[in-house]
C-alpha cells in the first residue's frame, strides 16, 4: 500500500464521514461547515488526480463563495433546532422514496459504466485538469455548451438583480 | 443674522466633479500632509526624565510656613478655613505650653491642620488669607493615590522641614540642592 | 520534477533530506512571518505617533522595542473568557483558523532564487505548485470562515453584524482582485509566483508595474480590503459594532485575530512584490554576475525591503484616511473597481493580440 492509497483511503474516508455529519447535525450552520469539510476530501482527491486547477477552484468557488453565501443566509435566518419546522409523516415518506431512487439510480449507473471497470485514476501524471489541457479543451470541443452555461449565469445575474430591484 | 465670525461658510452640496470622484488625488493630498508630520517637531515632553517648568504664580500643593528659627508660624486663627471656598481645610487649634517656644513662635498653634486636596480648587485663597504668612501654595502638584484617605493631607505632610535642624532637606525642597 | 509535483507525490517518495530542508525552511518563514508580525504592531504603533506628532511607544527597552514582547505577555496571561452562550468548539476554531489561513499563504512565495549548501541547491520558495497565485486566492477565500465563524459562535449580535459584513466585503473585493490579476496572468502566461518573477527579472522584461499600473491600483486597494486595514476595517469597527467580530474574545483568542490581520498584511505586501515589483530582484542589478549564494541573499533582502516599504504604505493609509461607510465600500467595490478591472482586463488583452499578430 503505497502513499497514494494511504491518501486515498484517509481522504475518502474523510468525505463520507463528513457528508454524513452534513446530514446528522442538527445546528444548520455545523452542517454547512461539515459540508466545507467534504470540499476539502474532494479537493485532496482532485490533486491525487493531478487536477490541481480543478482541486483549488472548487475551493475557491465552492468552499470559498458559496458556502460563505449559504452562511450568510443561514446566520441572518438565525435557524437553529428551536426553529426548526415539524415534518410530518407523508414528508418524510415523500424523502425516503426519492432519496432512494436517486440513490438506486446512481448505483445502477456506476455498475453500467463500462469506462470505469478494470481501469485505474492516473494518479500524479495525469494532466486533464491542468489548466491549459482544461482551458484547450473547454475553448474548442466544448465551446458552445460553456457558452450556454454562461448565458444561463447571465441570466440568473440577472433574475437576481430584478428581485433585488423590486421596489 | 450676522455672522459671530468669519469662518462660518455654507456647506456645499454640488455634487463631485469627476476629478474630486476619481479620490485618489485628495487621498494623495492627505497622504503628503501625513507624511510631512512625521518629520515635524514632536511637543512631548518625556516626563518623568524632563518636567515641563512652571509659571511663577502656579498653584499647587500647600505647604505651612516655618520662620527662620523653625518655628511654626500658623497660630490656628481659622481665616483660612473660612476663606476656603471648597471648605478644604479643618484645623484644630491648642494653647502652647511652656517650653514649646521653640516649636510654635505664636501661644496658640494648630494642633491638627488637614487640607482635603480632593476638595481643594487650589485658587490660593487660603494664602491671601492668612494673617501669619503660614499658608503658602508650593509648586508641585498632589501625587495621585489609591485611597481617598491618601488625599487627606495632615500637618506632617504639609509642613516644611524644619530649617535650623534639617536644613539638607528644606534646601531640597526648594530644589536648591 | 521533484519540485513540480510537490502537491503530488513524488514529495512523499521518501527524499529525506529534501523533506528536511522544506521543513527546515518552513520553519525558518513561519519564525520570520511572526517575528515580522510582531514588529508591525510596534511599527505601527510608531509610525501613527509619527504622524500624528508623538512619540510612540518608548518605555519598554530602548526605543520600546520590547513593547512587542510586552504585549504578548499580557495577552498570554490575560484571563481566557468563553461566553456561556457560546458555541465552544467554533469559538475556538475561529481564531485559529484565522491564523492557520495567514500562515498558509506564506508556502507561494518565493523568498528568494536559491542557495548553493553542501552540494545541494536549495530553493527558498517552500512549493513551486502550478497554480500558485490560485492557491493564494483559495487560502485568501478560507480566511473568510475565521471571521465568519469567530463571529457567529460568539453568540453576540454585534459580532454576527461585523462578521457578515467581513465577510460580504472580503468576498466582494476579491473579485475585483481576481480581475485585475487575470490581466496580469495573461501577459505573464502562468500562474507560478516563481515563474513570475523570473520574467520580471529576464533583461528585457521590466517589471509588471509598469504594464500594469491600473491594475496594481486595484489590487492593492483589494489587497487592503482583504486585510480588513483601514480604510476597509468596517468589520471592526469600534465606533459602530463595540470591538468587531471579535468583541466576545479574550486573552490570545484575541490576539490570534489581531496577529492574523498583521501576517496578513505582511503576505500580502510579500504577494504585491512578488507580482508587480519584481519579487526577489534586485533593482538596477544583474543578478548573473554575482556569485549564487551572494545573489540569493541580497535577493531575499531587496524583497523584504520591498515588503517593508509596502507595510509602511498600508500603514501610512490607514493613518491618513477615514473609514468608509458602508454603502460608499459596496460602492467602490462593485461600481469602481470591478468595472475598472474588467476595462484593464479587456485593454490588456487587446494590446497582447495586437503584438501577437
Amino acid at each position: 500500500m503505497g502513499v497514494t492509497s494511504i491518501l486515498f483511503w484517509s481522504l475518502s474516508a474523510l468525505a463520507l464521514i463528513s457528508a454524513i455529519m452534513v446530514l446528522a447535525t442538527k445546528n444548520p450552520v455545523h452542517s454547512v461547515l461539515w459540508l466545507i469539510v467534504v470540499f476539502f476530501a474532494i479537493s485532496g482527491h482532485y490533486i491525487l488526480l493531478n487536477a490541481q486547477f480543478l482541486a483549488i477552484v472548487n475551493l475557491i468557488v465552492y468552499a470559498g463563495a458559496i458556502m460563505v453565501l449559504f452562511l450568510f443566509v443561514i446566520m441572518l435566518m438565525n435557524l437553529n433546532t428551536a426553529t426548526e419546522p415539524k415534518k410530518n409523516l407523508w414528508m418524510k415518506l415523500a424523502g425516503i422514496i426519492s432519496g432512494g431512487s436517486l440513490f438506486l439510480i446512481l448505483i445502477s449507473v456506476v455498475r453500467s459504466s463500462v469506462d470505469m471497470s478494470q481501469k485505474s485514476a492516473l494518479v500524479k501524471d495525469g494532466n486533464i485538469g491542468l489548466i491549459d489541457t482544461l482551458g484547450k479543451v473547454l475553448f474548442n470541443e466544448y465551446t458552445i455548451p460553456f457558452e450556454i452555461s454562461s448565458i444561463l449565469f447571465l441570466s440568473a445575474m440577472v433574475g437576481a438583480v430584478v428581485i433585488g430591484k423590486k421596489n | 443674522m450676522q455672522a459671530l465670525t468669519q469662518r462660518s461658510r455654507a456647506v456645499d452640496r454640488k455634487p463631485l466633479t469627476l476629478w474630486e470622484r476619481i479620490y485618489l488625488p485628495a487621498v494623495l493630498k492627505g497622504m503628503t500632509i501625513t507624511f510631512g508630520h512625521m518629520f515635524k517637531k514632536r511637543p512631548t515632553i518625556n516626563y518623568p526624565e524632563k518636567t515641563r517648568p512652571f509659571s511663577p504664580v502656579f498653584r499647587g500643593l500647600h505647604v505651612l510656613n516655618r520662620d527662620e528659627e523653625g518655628r511654626e508660624r500658623c497660630t490656628a486663627c481659622g481665616l483660612c478655613a473660612v476663606a476656603c471656598p471648597a471648605e478644604a481645610i479643618t484645623m484644630e487649634a491648642a494653647e502652647r505650653k511652656n517650653g514649646e517656644e521653640g516649636l510654635y513662635r505664636e501661644e496658640k498653634y494648630a494642633a491638627r491642620y488637614e487640607i482635603n486636596m480632593l476638595r481643594c480648587i487650589f485658587c490660593g485663597l487660603c494664602e491671601e488669607a492668612c494673617p501669619k504668612d503660614a499658608i503658602y501654595l508650593s509648586e508641585t502638584f498632589a501625587p495621585s493615590n489609591f485611597a481617598r484617605k491618601g488625599f487627606i493631607y495632615g500637618k506632617d505632610d504639609l509642613l516644611i522641614p524644619n530649617p535650623k535642624t534639617q536644613p539638607e532637606e528644606l534646601a531640597k525642597a526648594r530644589g536648591e540642592a | 520534477m521533484i519540485r513540480r509535483d510537490l502537491n503530488g507525490m513524488t514529495l512523499l517518495a521518501f527524499d529525506w533530506i529534501f523533506l528536511i530542508e522544506k521543513l527546515v525552511l518552513i520553519a525558518v518563514i513561519i519564525t520570520a512571518s511572526l517575528v515580522i508580525a510582531m514588529y508591525e504592531t510596534y511599527a505601527e504603533r510608531k509610525v501613527a505617533a509619527w504622524m500624528q506628532d508623538r512619540r510612540g511607544p518608548n518605555r519598554a527597552g530602548p526605543f520600546g522595542l520590547l513593547q512587542p514582547l510586552a504585549d504578548g505577555g499580557k495577552l498570554f496571561f490575560k484571563e481566557e473568557i468563553i461566553p456561556n452562550s457560546a458555541n465552544k468548539w467554533l469559538f475556538i476554531l475561529g481564531p485559529s483558523l484565522a491564523m492557520l489561513t495567514a500562515m498558509m499563504t506564506c508556502a507561494v512565495v518565493p523568498w528568494g532564487s536559491s542557495l548553493h549548501l553542501f552540494g545541494r541547491v536549495i530553493d527558498l520558495q517552500v512549493a513551486d505548485i502550478n497554480i500558485g497565485i490560485l492557491y493564494v486566492f483559495g487560502v485568501v477565500s478560507m480566511g473568510v470562515y475565521g471571521i465568519m465563524i469567530g463571529g457567529w459562535a460568539s453568540n453576540n449580535k454585534f459580532s454576527l453584524l461585523a462578521a457578515l459584513r467581513g465577510a460580504s466585503q472580503v468576498i466582494s473585493y476579491e473579485l475585483a482582485m481576481g480581475i485585475s490579476l487575470i490581466a496580469l496572468l495573461m501577459m505573464t502566461g502562468s500562474l507560478s509566483m516563481k515563474t513570475i518573477v523570473e520574467q520580471q527579472i529576464a533583461n528585457p522584461h521590466w517589471w509588471n508595474i509598469i504594464y500594469q499600473p491600473l491594475g496594481f491600483l486595484i489590487f492593492f486597494t483589494c489587497a487592503m480590503a482583504e486585510c480588513n486595514r483601514a480604510p476597509f476595517d468596517l468589520p471592526e469597527a469600534e465606533s459602530e459594532l463595540n470591538m468587531g467580530y471579535h468583541q466576545e474574545y479574550s486573552s490570545m483568542k484575541l490576539g490570534f485575530y489581531l496577529f492574523a490581520e498583521y501576517i496578513n498584511m505582511f503576505i500580502s505586501s510579500a504577494i504585491m512584490a512578488t507580482l508587480y515589483f519584481g519579487g526577489y530582484d534586485i533593482p538596477f542589478v544583474n543578478e548573473a554576475s554575482l556569485a549564487p549564494n551572494t545573489a540569493a541573499i541580497l535577493g531575499v533582502l531587496s524583497l523584504l525591503t520591498k515588503i517593508f516599504i509596502f507595510i509602511f504604505v498600508f500603514m501610512w493609509i490607514r493613518w491618513t484616511l477615514p473609514r468608509f461607510r458602508y454603502d460608499q465600500l459596496m460602492d467602490l467595490g462593485w461600481k469602481k473597481l470591478i468595472p475598472l478591472a474588467l476595462a484593464n482586463m479587456l485593454i490588456t488583452a487587446v494590446v497582447i493580440l495586437l503584438k501577437n499578430h
